[in-house]
């Protein structure tokens, strides 16, 4: 498992975005450094599809044996499908942060915010600190 | 190191040691003849078949609990630095006094007449408790600290409503390091729980606290010492704009341990605070027996606190007080953890006033110590707390790769108990420890060369500490698996559920 993708976006929160495959669909996650961090996960708390955040307004929390943490959105738009898969076995966060662990799955309304995210070799940067 | 052996991995439940027939005693048969059980009690209380208890005899009995002890760690076995729990050494006198035919054999519905002496002891004790907090009123009602917090927040509702301003005062306010049953406490109670950041020596940002506060905050809920052993230098400050905005302040008695006889919540411009009896005041914890939370007020507050309350007439004999008319109501069966208040109340009367005071000040110099042994092996982010320091295993994780958790399972096969671990949440990797007063000179020593032995070992034989513990009845636990599947319950093989 690589630790920091190329071609995906963060945040300072930890977050990732990815391509769905779909134009103007993104996949929201969190990332390897931030899964390490928090320890196992025991349970992810997701929003319902249709529910709309503002960027970096919090969608979710995530429970880990050592904290619970806010998940939160990387850019404005609607939920159009959630991990319902994480529900059964959260644990998939610790095992594939960036393929069967993602979270939600997003349509946005501004591309643009997408220039605001982190680079990979920015995010990199940040935790080595 | 554990010393001696032990039986296996796991220990067979009680039940699993249950053979049909085996007794301890054989009771004599009774010459009365009290006729069926339903003559007595009404058929729909009586069981259908007799419950299952595991039959076992008398040494049986004694071996398994002896067992389960030797493979636990607790604080009749050594030091048990968890910060923030105040695990000090609990004095067999308070189990002595609970005993007491008088006390343990109480029935909760005897007249209050035939139990003067049970009174007395919970006025006396609420009195002392008064004493020590700086504070008018008490009530030894709430069951732990998490309901104290809820008793005291309601109190503050309380008030609010009271003065006609209960759907504005709608924010309640807590600094980042607090104990997360803050906010929990705050939303149970229907306020918006809203965090204020710290400044760089961990204390409450007194910038960031004047924009926070409007004629919409409740109050603020504040640890004194704070969460990572700081004491809020600023608290009258800090009251007194909490106060000029119509707040109220709350503390959270965790930290107590550090302060109590030195000084006083009621003096730094509290309005609320809540014991931890089974922190401060030496009750057994931790799984160890409930807790008891009781709250202390100032004039202000008094109308609100929890029926019944103890009071002492004129003539010098003690009453339950139920005409209340604007109290909050009834927060616990009957009138809370008695004997937890008659542990409490052996504890402070064998100390005394000024050994109140010098426990306070030997746990903070026990604390000191202790920092001044570690503080070259791991980082102290925050400096030296009072009575607990908030250590890091950030560099020991850059340097080694091993993490707190690592260097908290390897302490096991010290013999200690890990310090509190991951908290607070603004302290990477974080090692909470509070040793407590009780521990002595020697023992401080020990522990410390146990977390010197680590931080060397991190760097010669990672492994070692990467897979620890290998000294203990098991090995290192699935957390997460224990989390997700949680599975208490024994049930008797192919049996369908009693």
């Amino acid at each position: 498992m690589s630790g920091i993708p190329d071609g995906f976006q963060y945040t300072e929160e930890h977050e990732y975005v990815c391509e769905a495959g779909t134009e103007g669909e993104y996949l929201v996650g969190i990332t390897d450094y931030a899964q390490g961090e928090l320890g196992d996960v025991v349970f992810v708390e997701l929003p319902a599809p249709g529910d709309a955040f503002e960027k970096m307004e919090v969608f979710g929390t995530i429970e880990a044996v050592k904290a619970v943490s806010d998940l939160y959105c990387p850019i404005s738009g609607e939920v159009v499908a959630i991990n319902e898969t994480l529900d059964e076995d959260p644990a998939l966060v610790n095992s594939d942060p960036y393929g069967e662990g993602w979270m939600i799955r997003i349509r946005v309304i501004d591309p643009s915010e997408l220039d605001d995210l982190l680079s990979p070799e920015a995010y990199a940067s940040l935790i080595e600190d | 190191m554990a010393g001696f052996p032990l039986k296996g991995e796991t220990t067979p439940t009680i039940f699993e040691k249950s053979v049909a027939g085996r007794r301890g005693t054989r009771m004599t048969r009774s010459d009365a003849s009290p006729g069926p059980l339903s003559d007595l009690i009404p058929t729909r209380h009586l069981r259908g078949k007799p419950a299952r208890l595991p039959e076992v005899p008398e040494n049986e009995v004694v071996r398994h609990y002896t067992e389960l002890s030797l493979k636990n760690h607790h604080v009749d076995r050594a030091l048990y630095p968890l910060g923030s729990c105040t695990m000090k050494y609990n004095p067999k006198v308070n189990e002595a006094t609970c005993r007491l035919p008088g006390f343990a054999g109480l029935h909760p519905f005897t007249p209050q007449a035939s139990a003067q002496g049970a009174l007395k002891l919970m006025f006396e004790l609420a009195e002392m408790l008064k004493e020590v907090a700086g504070m008018d009123e008490v009530t030894l009602q709430p069951a732990a600290g998490a309901q104290g917090e809820m008793t005291g927040v309601l109190l503050m509702r309380a008030y609010h409503d009271a003065h006609g301003e209960g759907s504005t005062r709608r924010r309640i306010l807590f600094p980042e390091s607090a104990h997360g049953t803050n906010p929990a406490t705050a939303a149970m109670a229907g306020f918006d729980a809203e965090e204020i950041p710290s400044d760089e020596t961990g204390r409450v940002d007194l910038e960031a606290l004047r924009e926070n506060l409007d004629e919409a905050v409740a109050g603020l809920m504040l640890t004194n010492p704070n969460t990572l052993g700081v004491f809020e230098s600023d608290i009258a400050e800090i009251s007194k704009l909490v106060h000029e905005v119509g707040g109220l302040m709350y503390m959270d008695g965790a930290n107590l341990n550090a302060l109590m006889g030195v000084t006083r919540p009621g003096d730094m411009g509290y309005d609320v605070v809540h014991f931890n009896l089974h922190k401060t005041f030496s009750t057994p914890h931790g799984g160890g027996g409930p807790g008891a939370g009781p709250v202390a007020v100032k004039k202000h507050l008094a109308p609100y606190l929890p029926v019944p309350k103890v009071f002492r007439r004129e003539d010098g004999s003690y009453g339950l007080d139920w005409d209340r008319p604007e109290s909050v109501g009834k927060l616990h069966g009957f009138y809370g953890n008695f004997g937890v208040m008659v542990r409490a109340y052996t504890y402070m009367r064998m100390l005394g006033a000024t050994g109140i005071r010098e426990t306070a000040e030997a746990a903070v110099l026990n604390n000191a110590y202790l920092t001044a042994l570690l503080k070259e092996d791991f980082d102290l982010p925050y400096g030296r707390g009072m009575h607990e320091s908030v250590f890091s295993g950030s560099s020991l994780k850059k340097r080694t790769d091993i993490k707190t958790m690592d260097v908290a399972k390897r302490l096991l096969d010290y013999g200690f108990h890990a310090p509190t671990v991951y908290f607070p949440l603004n302290v990477p990797e974080a090692l909470m420890t509070e040793p407590t007063e009780t521990e002595t000179k020697q023992e401080l020593e020990r522990y410390a060369a146990a977390m010197k032995a680590i931080a060397r070992e991190a760097e010669t034989d990672p492994e070692l500490v990467a897979t620890a513990p290998h000294t203990t009845p098991v090995r290192r636990l699935d957390e997460g698996r224990a989390a997700r599947q949680l599975d208490l319950k024994w049930s008797f093989s192919g049996d369908a559920e009693d």
